[in-house]
């Protein structure tokens, strides 16, 4: 092992951690190098992703540090996409005061991401966690002029680190159980019959980190706020990248760390493992997710609140296990992650527009009544990302959840999970009435008069970028096929 | 080539999102008739032989490690059905001639209906029925809550929220059968032996799904409302062709895959059917909305299907397909008179009200296609809706001889709400005498009105236009033989 091939691994990351240097440098030397950030932080991310696709088919070093495989190549191309995503999003947002630390931020996290998903050994992983983990942290509390920015920084803050505290806890018991760190030398360690108090606490300590990130009940209450507050580039970030890497990194762990105590999840025929864990998340989450959402009135709320019923319904693909449930749960995270950025997106122009709106900041339902007429592109895309997250064909959700209760319902024996398959499909029942409403406001209300009734603009690359984003929820849901060949084939 | 009216439908749709205002009429207009074209052509070079079993006629794999595929396939259930739902869109838009308020949506939304009727009775592959399935259920929404009447939020909402309670149902049904069987190709399925267990308890779930779209009781109330709120092509979309979806989806889905659930619950679902058929005839006596009262009517109408369903025989069943297609057109004509014709010039659709405008002087061709459309919704000889309802009760007498009875109480009924709401409607006591204060009838109302008579008319006088189609394909279904 000498440095040079380590360079040459870890290449994607240290182009963004080169970026990142760059873009705060230029951030601390001109006042007004905005746009000059942006372009940079975006060609870095390019560049990143480039460097994946250069990286050899498979890789391990230092026991499972770093690993190079089709699925963490995969995922670290996914989440350099959203970081891109996000960066084009930051271009017109507030935080332009100091652009270029909040773009380092962006590119921090994204790093933490990348080691997340590329790494199969806890402490590595918790690393990453942290990394990530910070630099959100600072970038929901990165708008200075907006008290509820502050709020939501602190709280998202001390619930993070109170859960990062019990994920190293638990992983300190997990290392004491195995007597080891790596993933797969754990797996083997553990047999199903030597099943400890010591294990189970440390199994549940873990999974309560992770329920934490990835925002499911009852470990979601910053998310409500944290979306709300935080600078709607942030948002979408935390609603994005840090998701997709959470599961990636979450399937590894309970697939390949805790493969052999799974438990089972099935009716009438629970077993205790993690399975049974899970499957309490899951089906807390897309109760509590659904039923809160049916009462916002502020559309980030309402989308936190549905990203809490979503990871339930992720959640149900680690549940059923294996390949084909894990391959769903990939899938399923991705195309939400790409989704909730859009929908992101068409928030922060709404938001932007109506920004003088001090009493509801910009992004309650009522700033988007009558949004066709004032803007089709905006009204057609948000439909889209909406009916997505609904789960309507023809578009990706609902090939998503197709293949994510089909997956569980062939898990267990004599469909033992049928159970949590018509929750969640209860649980998307009752989310069809909230997306419709938000779909009623934007084009059958009338606006009311404090609404600016002019047309809103949009400047090219966001009407790019958001229009990439609607096509490509179209695009996996009509070809499905293109991405879930990919995934099927990195998941082994 | 019949799956081109899928492709022209939506191609009309996605051309009216760019159309200059203009031209948006003669778009729809002209995709709907291509389409509808398309099917009479092919219902006429088809041969009958090959209308017998469900005929692939496109196939391209989709989603090959997940076993979907793009499958279409036809046989004469599909064929009559597509047949409908042309006819409805042809005339659905010439009644919608006089649409102002954001246009190109309108028919979009109204095309993208069409378009994804078509793909449910024309699919193959559960997963694209499916889609094509609840691709009809956003659209509908718009229609009604953009340019409905009466209480229109309320009533799109009621009648989406059912329609995806339906989906949700069908979903689990779906994937059951999926997961079981390993396949989602409907021809595979058909041959594929569910075990008893598993039959007990999907047939309902997928049966309940798809029959809360054809209208059954008691989750039947979403069709009332929904109806009355409805933009008159709206209402006749609904009646022509989506309950059909539901029938038709229940009838090749549910009971096709599952014959020995269907033995299991038949009974069921004729008491259901006849309880409907009975109850809202009943309550569409006491309506004095004269849409409510072609609402109830639907409900009334649709019982029959599924009734006809029920019997698990080919008589039945057979007159349960041409039932389907016959409220087609009937509910259509009728909302289209009741939406178009009276309620878009005197501004009321109360009967009282109606009554003593003397709308059969004003509006002498209202009148008398009202005539048509209610002797052929009574089903008297000559229409369309006595050739069906006869095959269905004489389906039913082997079966269920009570239920022939009973029903024949509710036709009692049929026949008295549809003279009172005639009478009141048209033919109250006048005492206005002034007949030239509502703007002529259009030449687009006449086309699309003659078009929906000449269908009733055509089927009433000579069904084994469509019979002789029907009937074989319903014999080579599964569950004559389980």
């Amino acid at each position: 092992m000498n440095y040079l091939e380590l360079l040459k691994l870890a290449s994607p990351e240290a182009v963004v951690t080169v970026t990142a240097l760059i873009v705060l440098a230029i951030g601390l030397m001109s006042a007004r190098g905005a746009r000059l950030c942006s372009g940079i932080a975006a060609a870095g991310l390019l560049f990143a992703v480039a460097a994946v696709l250069e990286l050899p088919e498979r890789a391990t070093l230092f026991h499972g540090m770093l690993v190079i495989t089709p699925l963490t190549s995969l995922f670290k191309i996914i989440c350099l996409t959203l970081a891109v995503f996000t960066v084009i999003l930051a271009r017109s947002d507030k935080t332009s005061r100091h652009h270029g630390e909040y773009l380092a931020l962006v590119l921090l996290a994204t790093i933490g991401l990348m080691l997340l998903v590329g790494s199969e050994e806890l402490l590595m992983i918790f690393i990453g966690l942290e990394l990530t983990g910070l630099s959100l942290y600072v970038m929901t509390a990165f708008d200075k002029t907006d008290i509820r920015s502050a709020e939501a920084g602190l709280k998202y803050f001390l619930f993070g680190s109170t859960a990062s505290a019990f994920t190293l806890f638990g992983l300190s018991f997990i290392y004491g159980t195995a007597g080891a760190t790596g993933l797969a030398a754990i797996g083997e360690k553990l047999t199903a019959a030597s099943v400890q108090p010591l294990l189970f606490a440390g199994i549940i300590m873990t999974l309560v980190g992770f329920a934490f990130k990835i925002a499911a009940a009852p470990f979601h209450l910053w998310a409500p706020d944290a979306y709300q507050g935080a600078p709607v580039p942030s948002a979408a970030f935390i609603a994005s990248g840090s998701k997709v890497a959470s599961f990636v990194v979450l399937g590894k762990i309970v697939l390949v760390g805790f493969g052999p105590v799974h438990g089972s999840a099935a009716w009438h025929a629970m077993v205790a493992g993690w399975m049974p864990v899970l499957a309490v998340l899951a089906a807390l989450s897309i109760l509590i997710g659904n039923l809160v959402a049916l009462a916002q009135s502020n559309v980030r709320r309402l989308l936190a609140y549905s990203a809490v019923a979503h990871a339930g319904y992720t959640l149900l693909g680690l549940v059923a296990g294996g390949r084909d449930g894990f391959s769903a749960t990939l899938f399923y995270t991705t195309v939400y992650a790409f989704t909730l950025v859009g929908a992101f997106g068409v928030v922060a122009i709404v938001k932007r527009q109506s920004g003088s709106d001090r009493e509801t900041g910009g992004d309650d339902l009522t700033n988007f009544s009558a949004l066709w007429s004032r803007s089709p592109l905006l009204a057609g895309c948000m439909s889209i990302f909406m009916l997505s997250l609904a789960g309507l064909p023809p578009l990706a959700g609902f090939f998503g959840k197709f293949y994510l209760f089909s997956a569980a319902l062939r898990a267990g024996e004599n469909h033992g999970l049928l159970w949590l398959v018509a929750l969640a499909l209860f649980g998307s029942l009752i989310s069809l009435y909230y997306y419709l409403i938000v779909l009623k406001v934007i084009f059958v209300d009338e606006a009311p008069p404090s609404t600016p009734t002019s047309t809103i603009s949009v400047d090219l690359l966001q009407r790019i970028s958001l229009s990439i984003l609607a096509g490509v929820v179209v695009f996996f849901g009509i070809m499905p096929g293109t991405l879930l060949t990919r995934i099927i084939a990195s998941v082994q | 080539m019949i799956a081109w009216t899928i492709y022209i439908t939506f191609a009309g749709a996605v051309v009216l999102l760019f159309a200059p205002r203009f031209l948006t009429r003669w778009i729809a207009l002209a995709s709907t008739v291509a389409a509808f074209a398309t099917s009479l052509i092919a219902f006429f070079q088809m041969e009958i032989v090959d209308l017998t079993y469900f005929k692939t006629i496109v196939r391209v794999p989709w989603v090959p490690m997940q076993g979907m595929e793009y499958h279409l396939a036809v046989d004469g259930i599909s064929l009559t059905l597509v047949l409908v739902t042309g006819l409805t869109a042809v005339s659905a838009v010439l009644f919608s001639w006089d649409v102002e308020h954001r246009q190109n949506e309108f028919f979009f939304w109204l095309l993208l209906v069409v378009g994804g009727s078509y793909g449910v009775f024309l699919s193959a592959d559960l997963f694209l029925l499916f889609v094509f399935y609840e691709l009809v259920i956003v659209p509908k929404y718009f229609l009604i809550a953009i340019w409905g009447s009466t209480n229109k939020e309320y009533g799109a909402m009621k009648l989406t929220l059912y329609s995806f309670f339906g989906g949700a149902l069908v979903f689990i049904g779906i994937i059951a059968a999926y997961v079981s069987a390993g396949s989602l190709d409907l021809q595979e399925l058909a041959q594929f032996q569910f075990t008893p267990q598993l039959q007990s308890w999907v047939f309902p779930v997928l049966f309940l799904g798809f029959a809360v779209l054809a209208g059954i009781w008691p989750l039947h109330t979403w069709a009332p409302t929904g109806h009355v709120a409805a933009p008159t092509a709206g209402s006749m979309l609904l009646a022509g062709i989506v309950m059909k979806l539901g029938a038709y989806a229940a009838l090749r889905v549910a009971i096709n895959l599952f014959p020995q659930g269907f033995q299991m619950w038949k009974t069921w679902i004729a008491v259901l059917a006849v309880i409907g058929i009975v109850y809202a005839a009943a309550v569409a006596l006491r309506q004095r909305d004269l849409k409510f009262v072609i609402g109830y009517s639907s409900v009334s109408h649709m019982g029959f299907v599924l009734l006809g369903l029920a019997t698990a025989n080919v008589l039945g069943v057979s007159g349960a397909v041409l039932q389907m297609f016959s409220h087609g057109v009937i509910g259509a004509l009728l909302f289209a008179i009741a939406g178009r014709m009276v309620y878009r010039r005197t501004h009321t659709r109360d009967l009282d009200e109606l009554s003593i405008l003397g709308l059969s002087r004003a509006m002498p061709f209202a009148a008398f296609a009202f005539v048509i459309a209610s002797a052929a919704s009574m089903g008297i000889p000559g229409f369309s809706g006595f050739a069906a309802e006869i095959t269905i009760l004489i389906g039913t007498w082997k079966t269920y001889p009570l239920a022939v009875w009973i029903t024949g109480l509710g036709m009692v009924l049929v026949a008295a709400f549809t003279l009172r709401a005639l009478r009141k409607s048209f033919f109250g006591d006048s005492q206005s005498t002034d007949s030239s204060s509502y703007e002529p009838i259009t030449l687009a109302e006449k086309l699309g009105a003659g078009l929906l008579i000449f269908a009733t008319l055509a089927i009433g006088l000579y069904p084994r236009l469509l019979l002789d189609r029907i009937v074989p394909a319903v014999e080579a279904m599964r569950f004559l033989n389980p």
